[in-house]
């Protein structure tokens, strides 16, 4: 039978690497990194170097230790607004996908709303309303998602709730909370996760764009973003201090939909046996 | 005693009449076959019987849904949490399309320990012996292949038993059978067919048999109520209809029932 067989997804595995790779970096960064974030010891844009392995910046900081400081940071992002992202976007979408009429209409029109609105201006107004930090970014970040999330979950939800397993788990007298448990949630989880798998992906890039426009967490803190800003000016004479966040970034987000592309493949027992 | 009383139950979309007064009944341990076209709103009844129409239609007349234990319930009013009480052990459905009556990221056998958990309180062993049960009960091989199986990998008549099995997993006094052989091959619709034939005469269920197919009711049941276009056309004993078929729908299901027969006969005879 095929479901001895694991079926092993190569974009899944790339993904996990790249991913895997940031993910370390960032665990790593909370109990060891070669320098201390703002030990500015070394020399000015030092080129790279067995004592520093990716150089230094303009103030003579060691590179790489930001770039870990970096990765906790994209990856903390990712992580919280997702889960802001999935709790919200999750439960009114199931509430959504169960309202008739008017009622689903509403739900409909503020997700919409929600979606129109950009997520860097909702992260402005954010920061506007409660300063920059991490936390601002997070929150914001996670609300955008969640209208996201709430409008495909309402769909998802919606188009199980037509199927005939769902009516004749009903006729033999199943309760609307267990057929969510057990049927709604079961056969849309495998949507939802590729969905956040790349909405994680775009949560550390947008967090990424926010700092590089000051709106993120303030310095000297060493988001990606605002390494990027920092090296701006000084790209030409040392152009890792902006490579090394940028390929980061991309690293991030491709591994990431190589992740969800993979999870797809996966979480499908049909397309497992089509392998 | 009356399992199912229906009197003029009519179903509307907006000002639109899919069924208009509606009028039966059935005997406990009796067996009704509905026959109709696609459209002519068999399935709608069976819906309606469960308390299943979807929200945008509106029932009116009376349902009176019973199995002699406790009063007959009133199924059109009643509020979906009251309906879960009767819902599977009254009665309860099996679909035409097993692959979609199916939750398909599920394996076999959790799908169907679901109503047996809740109704018959099992647990952990016993209630993996009862589901190997259920499934020996609708003559399936291999009980625990199947029910380790997800409902991809298995066939289409194993499918429709699996499916079966759960409607009967409740224990239900009225099964309704909703076309359940339509999407099969001919030789497992026949299977299928001596499978609930079984069934029902060993339990002493009733039985609401929905086809569009006048060959396949006069194999289970000999009573009949013809559909056509929300309106019931005819009703009796099945000897009587086929011999005498009053409305112009009924006589041309039976003429196309008898062209199939001669041409039968006439190929047997060339043999």
């Amino acid at each position: 039978m095929s479901t001895s067989k694991k079926y092993r997804s190569p974009a899944l595995i790339i993904g996990g690497i790249l991913v895997g790779t940031i993910v370390v970096m960032a665990l790593l960064s909370i109990f060891w990194t070669p320098f201390s974030v703002n030990d500015t010891t070394g020399g000015r844009l030092d080129p790279l170097s067995a004592h520093h392995w990716l150089g230094t910046d303009k103030l003579g900081r060691d590179l790489l230790s930001r770039m870990m400081i970096g990765a906790r940071i994209a990856i903390t992002v990712g992580f919280i607004s997702v889960l802001i992202g999935a709790i919200l976007g999750v439960t009114f979408g199931v509430l959504a996908g169960f309202a008739q009429n008017w009622l689903d209409e509403s739900f409909s029109a503020m997700f919409d709303i929600l979606i129109a609105f950009p997520t860097l201006l909702l992260a402005m107004l954010v920061v506007a309303a409660r300063g920059a930090s991490l936390t601002s970014a997070i929150v914001a970040i996670g609300f955008g998602m969640s209208a996201i999330v709430s409008r495909l979950t309402r769909l998802l939800v919606k188009r199980i709730l037509a199927k005939d397993f769902i009516t004749s788990s009903r006729a033999s007298g199943t309760s609307w909370l267990r057929i969510i448990v057990l049927h709604v949630l079961p056969n849309i989880w495998p949507t939802l996760i590729v969905t956040f798998a790349l909405q994680f992906g775009f949560a550390g890039l947008t967090e990424a764009s926010l700092s590089y426009l000051g709106l993120g967490s303030p310095p000297p803190n060493a988001s990606w973003g605002s390494l990027l800003q920092e090296a701006q000016g000084t790209v030409m004479t040392s152009p890792v201090g902006a490579f090394a966040p940028g390929l980061l970034l991309v690293a991030l987000v491709i591994g990431m939909n190589l992740v969800a592309d993979g999870l797809r493949d996966v979480g499908d027992p049909t397309l497992r046996r089509s392998r | 005693m009356k399992i199912l009383e229906v009197q003029n139950l009519t179903v509307q979309a907006g000002t639109a009449k899919l069924l208009t007064n509606v009028t039966f009944s059935l005997e406990s341990g009796a067996r009704l076959g509905l026959i109709g076209e696609s459209g002519s709103g068999k399935s709608m009844t069976a819906l309606a019987i469960m308390g299943l129409l979807p929200p945008e239609l509106k029932a009116s007349g009376s349902l009176l849904l019973g199995n002699g234990i406790e009063p007959p319930m009133q199924i059109i009013g009643t509020p979906e949490r009251a309906l879960d009480g009767i819902r599977g052990r009254v009665a309860s459905i099996v679909f035409q399309e097993p692959l979609t009556a199916l939750d398909p990221l599920m394996k076999i056998g959790r799908q169907l320990a679901e109503p047996l958990r809740r109704w018959q309180g099992l647990k952990g062993i016993s209630l993996q012996a009862a589901v190997i049960a259920a499934l020996a009960e609708v003559r399936i091989r291999n009980p625990e292949r199947i029910s380790g199986s997800y409902p991809y990998e298995i066939s289409g008549g194993e499918r429709q038993r699996a499916a079966i099995a759960m409607a009967l997993a409740c224990e239900p006094s009225l099964l309704i059978a909703d076309e359940p052989t339509t999407a099969l091959d001919v030789t497992v619709q026949a299977e299928i067919l001596t499978l609930l034939d079984t069934v029902v005469s060993n339990r002493r269920m009733s039985l609401l048999f929905i086809s569009h197919d006048l060959a396949v009711v006069s194999r289970i049941t000999d009573h009949v109520l013809v559909l056509k276009d929300g309106y019931v056309v005819e009703s009796g004993s099945l000897n009587n209809i086929l011999r005498a078929p009053e409305h112009p729908y009924t006589r041309d299901l039976v003429a196309s029932a008898r062209e199939l027969d001669s041409a039968f006969d006439l190929a047997q005879r060339k043999e």
